[in-house]
């Protein structure tokens, strides 16, 4: 069974309690359809679990089908190191059939990040490392498609569907109570 | 007593010499195993092209291929489908490493890999690692639903002798 190689660090872009006993990864592409049909399924999923999940997003952009998603990528990273990822990351996916230069430049303005700024880090390939380093660490943990999920580590192969991802949680919680209580 | 679909044969082993064949690449061209003699070769048999894009499993080898080439490997990908067919869908998908038809005989190769499904009268999902020396030093089936994804092929890959 394919297994996440990377950990979860300090590194990531993290959403949720840090001591929730259920880390869901994302690999993802901004550009993917499926991906973008997954973005409101996760927020559902995130609404469902509260304090009992934390939410991790890594980047796999497929940029070989998808002329917009490596751009996309690296606006959602330029955000994030200005304190801003995840207003990024939701704006791009709820703007996901508008993917551009124009909507980067609004983005932008919208979270109060300098365009100038945008621009140079775009022509400059600034986060195009970081990206790269994502989807190594993505491949080597057996990341098959856009979006890819791990639950605690192991990749999650039973779908993407809002129940699917439910289910395998609630039996991840189950597993890891089931841990606690015999340590105790 | 017949085969039922996906009952086959087993994968060829680690440790077996890799069958060499040629296949059409193009339509027009044509490929043998033998010409990449001295390189590490990824055999990747599926069942067929125009999957979903975006679990598609050659638009993923096609996005890790600077990850293989950093092996000096060389992926092939093979299905039944025709040269034709491979040729559309390579451009459509932006592929940038060959298709290989295992179509007359239709799947020959893949059965000498054991890794056609008979009945189905399509690839499983196998892959192969082949080494510099042309043996198989690793082999893996995935359930036919199931893209394998790249690890294996890398792990595989990083434990060639240099």
């Amino acid at each position: 069974m394919s297994t996440l190689q990377v950990p979860v660090t300090d590194a990531d872009y993290i959403e949720g309690d840090p001591d929730a006993p259920v880390t869901l990864v994302e690999y993802a592409d901004y550009e993917c359809p499926y991906c973008g049909a997954a973005y409101s399924v996760i927020k559902r999923v995130q609404k469902h679990f509260g304090k009992r999940l934390r939410f991790v997003f890594r980047n796999f952009p497929l940029t070989q089908i998808h002329p917009e998603a490596e751009n996309a990528a690296e606006i959602a990273e330029f955000a994030g190191a200005h304190g801003r990822f995840w207003e990024m990351h939701d704006a791009l996916f709820e703007n996901q059939e508008a993917l551009g230069p124009a909507l980067y430049v609004s983005l932008a303005k919208t979270l109060g990040l300098s365009a100038e700024a945008l621009e140079e880090a775009l022509e400059h390939r600034t986060f195009r490392p970081k990206i790269r380093s994502d989807f190594m660490g993505g491949l080597k943990s057996g990341v098959n498609g856009t979006p890819t999920f791990f639950i605690n580590g192991r990749r999650h192969d039973a779908g993407n569907e809002y129940e699917d991802l439910v289910t395998a949680i609630d039996a991840e919680l189950a597993t890891e109570a089931r841990r606690s209580s015999a340590t105790r | 007593m017949a085969k039922r679909p996906g009952q086959d044969s087993k994968l060829l082993s680690p440790g077996t010499k890799a069958p060499d064949f040629t296949l059409h690449v193009t339509p027009d061209q044509t490929l043998a195993l033998s010409d990449l003699a001295g390189k590490p070769v990824v055999l990747a048999f599926y069942p067929a092209d125009w999957s979903p894009v975006c679990g598609d499993q050659m638009a993923l080898y096609n996005e890790a291929l600077p990850e293989f080439e950093q092996y000096d490997a060389t992926i092939l990908g093979i299905s039944v489908d025709g040269a034709w067919c491979h040729d559309a869908f390579a451009k459509a998908r932006n592929l940038h490493f060959p298709l290989l038809a295992d179509f007359e005989p239709k799947g020959a190769v893949a059965t000498q890999y054991g890794a056609y499904r008979e009945g189905d009268g399509f690839c499983q999902r196998a892959l192969f690692v082949i080494d510099r020396d042309g043996v198989i030093a690793w082999n893996f089936l995935s359930p036919i639903a199931i893209n394998p994804g790249a690890d294996g092929i890398l792990d595989a890959l990083a434990r060639l002798p240099k």
